[in-house]
């Protein structure tokens, strides 16, 4: 009896299951995965179906400046985590804004591009079948950006009034697996909107 | 460890058990609209599901009074499409899923030896805005006529193919309540699928590992995954459907270029997935229940675990059979039929299991169980016509006719409802610590066994004569009448069975005997702690070491990790 007593002691002291907040967060990505997938069907459905202009050749130009942003804003989180798990904070902080500042970069990038498209182009949601997929499938990746943003925002906040220290790593690495989804959504946006779709 | 625990439980607990009967009624209500226990929302989420049964009840009554006669004028042509759109939409999101999800979410942190799902709050989110989706969907009675005046509830068909929900088709709010309601719950279903995925991976008792969970456990896994895959493309969807009616968008506007059969395919790649969301689930009350009326553990568990992420798998790639009279080109109708016909190979495995599971059992005739054994049986029935239409030439006869109704409604009241039933006497006790009457469910047994094979069975010939689906009446002289008043006739049966068991369970909800903790000798772990469980579910986090660890507790000469 005590030998049973001793293996359940044994079993309970050795019982590891994977964190449940990483776990959370993969299946929730792998929701937002189907919904892209379904956005980027429709945009490679229509492309070149449009009846009306304008179209993608005449009005898209490469975004390298703010896509090299979103990709090295990655990286810069990374390192903020990995330096907040080694407790140090400092470093935290400077990977932490410039990933945010990257961020914004990006924003500020589309809202750069919608408004040459809006405003000089006449290209709208409404114009034709290319202005309806652009903007959705953009839209919506940038949509992903600002709520990540938001979240890098309110932690930045925290941070500066020192609420964030190293038993907090684990949670930022699980929203820095959030952030490295968007970057990588961005990647198959570029690809498929600015190479592809041209 | 274990002793500081039960020192906490011992100290917090009692005093919240004893304050619960002294309460005032408006304290209680709050307590129900905050809580985030697993259970109260389980219960929160049955009960949401039966108050849209009875709605979508109506609706079918309305439908088959209206068809039960030639020339009927019982309601107008408009009123006949509202009410085929609202029964479909009501049935499928908020009957059949919240009373699914809700059965997981009361029963996985049990069965798995956890105090509650991983993460509580977003469970009560998901029950919320599906509520919140459901009133929104009802809302359109009222609200559906909107600043144009036309329209009340959804009249497009609970697939609301394009262009009838194009603003030219569809005027009015009608269909803005449609898209806007599912677009909610599938939120709501979308964030209960990942926290069955992360309760089941995350929060397993020690010793449970993934070969000794509960078949419950396993299936309801394979389920999370596949909400979270297969609701995600409606979502998606109702987005681009929600963007060509507010902001001018062309994705189905077939004027400017866009495709209406592209509607199809995001429609059903989620539609034919649901199928098996629902089924899943009720796979699983079958493999719980099936053993313990045997008297036998289940037959060949491995080969279930594996048929069941096989079903998985392979219904993510049959959903264009859904399509076969649009006119794809020939290479897509044979992949689809094969793909289709696939499906049914890790289905049948199951039921051989099943099957198996009875062989040599000590059989068990309770309510339980005989919801089980009709399961069994009509659900057979539903995947041989399942079969038949999967063969497209077969399908371009009878797609769209009576024949496809009748096919899908022996899968979701055959099958799925079937076994709802079966998990509502099977787990009542255990959820209110009462036994319910069993003569009163073997009255509603045989009354909704004689009513849904009156008309179910007989609904196939009217479709087999060419009656088409969603026509608000019909001619004489066609050789439909008859049998569309027996179809009709057999509602009749089916509403006096459901009404027994309305009966029967809120009569012993009040008055049944004390069921005990194990009423029915299981072997699960939900069954180890008191009915109704504790909020806390377990005193003591229980420790596994085989698939019936009560099992082994109950009989410690003859354990089960024997043998495993």
């Amino acid at each position: 009896m005590s030998n049973t007593t001793t293996e359940t002691v044994d079993l309970v002291l050795s019982w590891r299951l994977p964190s449940r907040g990483r776990v959370g967060m993969i299946c929730f990505i792998a929701a937002e995965a189907a919904v892209f997938t379904i956005f980027v069907v429709a945009y490679l459905f229509y492309a070149g179906k449009s009846i009306s202009g304008p179209t993608p050749r005449e009005v898209l130009h490469l975004p390298i400046f703010m896509s090299a942003c979103l990709i090295v804003s990655s990286f810069t989180i990374h390192a903020a985590v990995k330096a907040l798990a080694g407790a140090r904070t400092v470093w935290f902080n400077v990977w932490w804004f410039a990933t945010l500042i990257l961020g914004l970069a990006f924003l500020a990038g589309t809202v750069h591009e919608w408004t040459i498209l809006i405003r000089h182009e006449g290209l709208t949601i409404s114009t034709n079948l290319f202005g309806t997929t652009y903007f959705s499938l953009v839209g919506l990746h940038a949509f992903h950006v600002t709520v990540g943003l938001l979240v890098i925002a309110v932690t930045a906040c925290a941070s500066l009034a020192s609420a964030v220290s190293q038993t907090h790593a684990e949670r930022l690495d699980i929203l820095a697996l959030y952030w490295h989804f968007v970057d990588g959504v961005w990647l198959v946006v570029f690809t498929v909107v600015y190479v592809l779709g041209v | 460890m274990i002793t500081s625990n039960e020192a906490i439980v011992a100290e917090t607990y009692p005093l919240e058990a004893q304050q619960t009967g002294l309460q005032p009624i408006s304290e209680r209500l709050h307590e129900w609209v905050t809580t985030v226990d697993h259970k109260r929302l389980g219960i929160l989420y049955i009960c949401l599901g039966l108050l849209f049964l009875v709605l979508g009840g109506i609706e079918a009554l309305i439908i088959r009074i209206q068809l039960a006669v030639p020339h009927s004028t019982f309601v107008s042509p408009q009123v006949f499409n509202r009410m085929f759109t609202m029964h479909g939409t009501t049935m499928i999101f908020f009957v059949a899923m919240p009373i699914l999800l809700g059965f997981g979410t009361y029963l996985i942190p049990l069965m798995i030896g956890a105090r509650d799902m991983a993460f509580p709050r977003l469970n009560a989110f998901s029950f919320w805005i599906t509520a919140f989706a459901g009133f929104l969907l009802y809302f359109s009675f009222v609200g559906g006529g909107g600043l144009y005046g036309a329209g009340s509830a959804p009249d497009v068909g609970w697939f609301a193919y394009a262009p009838l929900t194009s603003r030219a088709f569809s005027q009015g709010h009608s269909t803005d309540f449609w898209t806007l309601s599912l677009l909610l719950s599938g939120i709501g279903s979308i964030g209960t699928g990942i926290n069955f995925v992360a309760t089941i991976v995350c929060m397993r008792c020690p010793g449970m590992t993934l070969g000794k969970m509960p078949l419950f456990a396993w299936l309801n896994l394979v389920l999370g995954g596949m909400v979270i895959l297969a609701i995600s493309p409606l979502t998606a969807a109702q987005i681009m459907l929600c963007i060509d009616r507010y902001l001018g968008g062309h994705f189905f506007d077939t004027q400017a270029g866009g495709s209406a059969v592209l509607w199809m395919h995001f429609f059903w790649i989620f539609g034919h997935p649901e199928v098996y969301i629902l089924i899943i689930p009720c796979f699983a009350f079958a493999s719980e229940i099936i053993p313990v009326f045997s008297r036998k553990p289940i037959f060949g568990y491995p080969v279930m675990v594996a048929a069941t992420v096989c079903i998985g798998f392979v219904s993510f790639s049959v959903w264009a059979h859904h399509m076969f009279t649009v006119g794809m080109v020939s290479y897509a109708n044979s992949f689809f039929t094969l793909a289709t016909m696939l499906v049914g190979v890790p289905t049948g495995i199951k039921i051989f299991n099943w099957i198996g599971t009875m062989w040599g059992g000590k059989l068990i005739f309770k309510a339980p169980m005989l919801f089980c054994i009709g399961f069994l049986f009509q659900f057979l029935v539903a995947g041989l016509t399942g079969i038949m239409l999967a063969a497209s030439p077969f399908d371009w006869q009878l797609g769209n006719s009576y024949f496809v109704v009748a096919h899908f409604h022996y899968v979701i009241v055959g099958g799925i409802l079937f076994t709802i039933f079966a998990a509502f006497y099977y787990y009542f006790p255990k959820m209110t610590g009462r036994r319910y009457s069993e003569k009163l469910a073997q009255w509603h047994f045989w009354l909704f066994l004689l009513g849904f094979h009156l008309t179910f069975d007989f609904m196939h010939i009217p479709g087999l004569l060419g009656m088409p689906r969603r026509i608000y009446t019909y001619e004489p002289g066609r050789g439909w009448e008859h049998w569309n008043l027996i179809v009709s006739l057999g509602a009749l049966f089916q509403v006096a069975g459901v009404l027994v068991f309305v009966f029967n369970l809120s009569w012993s909800y009040f008055t049944g005997a004390h069921a005990g903790r194990d009423p029915w000798d299981a072997w699960t772990l939900e069954w180890s702690t008191d009915s109704p469980p504790p909020s806390y579910n377990f005193a003591e986090i229980p420790t596994v070491r085989s698939r019936r660890p009560l099992w082994d507790q109950k009989h410690p000469e003859d354990p089960d990790w024997h043998y495993e």
